[in-house]
């Protein structure tokens, strides 16, 4: 009887292991950040990509209407990939863009937009990538929705593509 | 000469205890980014790590410290922006519970049978 118990008592430890492991199995190595958030726009002063002047974040998202923050840089590939899609939806009345030139050279900076045109509304510059941190990206590109009440609602990492578009397009219907 | 004396111990009493603050700020720095997890990297601190995301994150904690912040203020900061994966030790909260608890509640289910044996047997 004594044995029985013991053996009961083993096996169910060995299946609450085997159940814990096998579950372990499904979880990616990688980090995967979570993309509904619900986060307050950091508040922070950064320099204007065309001006250099220095402005407040508070006074680029101003509007009533959804914004879209853009991180990205001229020595992004995958940012070169993604731009004509930015290109067609700025096309889109009901939101504005807005870019965060990512640890970029100035000039080439410049020669990125005017060889693939400018989807932005406002680029900020963000020299050293803690501007980036503020907004709690991992590095470029990057793009987040912000609604009307000017909160972050969601992340897209990497680049964006036609299905991200859509999505977005639904979010601000 | 007294007036020279005078002036160049409080010149090295100020500077003194400005290389002091920096030795104590470096090594909180250096603390701390030893408990950030490169979140981009595979395995790595932020301490270890050369990527663009660890030296953006080495320039704002030190931005944070000059600011005046402590310790666990720049965790919860980070925390707020990347969630509690980004630190290595992971706080007491309803999601680690169970990682706190677990150890603890096996070490004492262990002695508890290790007693019981060694109770029998005497």
């Amino acid at each position: 009887m004594k044995n029985k118990i013991n053996l009961s008592i083993l096996f169910i430890f060995l299946t609450f292991c085997f159940i814990i492991f096998y579950k372990g199995l499904d979880n990616p190595n990688s980090y995967t950040p979570k993309n509904n958030i619900q986060k307050n726009l950091p508040i922070f002063k950064a320099k204007d990509f065309i001006t250099n002047n220095n402005i407040n974040l508070a006074s680029v998202f101003t509007e009533e209407s959804y914004y879209i923050l853009n991180i990205w840089a001229s020595w992004c590939v995958p940012c070169r990939k993604e731009h004509p899609l930015l290109m067609e939806l700025s096309k889109n009345q009901s939101i504005k863009l807005i870019g965060l030139n990512y640890r970029d050279n100035l000039s080439n900076a410049k020669k990125f937009i005017n060889e693939l045109g400018n989807p932005y509304t406002q680029i900020l510059i963000d020299k050293d990538g803690t501007l980036a941190v503020e907004f709690g990206a991992y590095g470029v590109p990057e793009t987040f929705v912000i609604n009307k009440n000017k909160k972050i609602i969601k992340k897209f990492v990497g680049p964006i593509n036609k299905k991200i578009i859509e999505e977005i397009k639904l979010i601000i219907k | 000469m007294k007036t020279l004396k005078i002036f160049l111990i409080i010149f090295l009493s100020v500077n003194f205890s400005q290389l002091k603050s920096d030795e104590i700020n470096n090594e909180l720095k250096n603390r701390i980014l030893k408990n950030i997890r490169c979140l981009i990297c595979q395995g790595q601190s932020v301490y270890d790590s050369e990527s663009d995301f660890a030296s953006s994150i080495k320039l704002i904690v030190n931005k944070k410290i000059n600011n005046g912040m402590s310790e666990d203020q720049v965790y919860k900061f980070l925390r707020e922006k990347y969630g509690d994966w980004v630190i290595y030790d992971p706080q007491l909260n309803k999601n680690t519970y169970i990682l706190w608890l677990l150890p603890l509640l096996l070490f004492l289910v262990g002695g508890a049978i290790i007693s019981k044996i060694l109770i029998f047997k005497k």
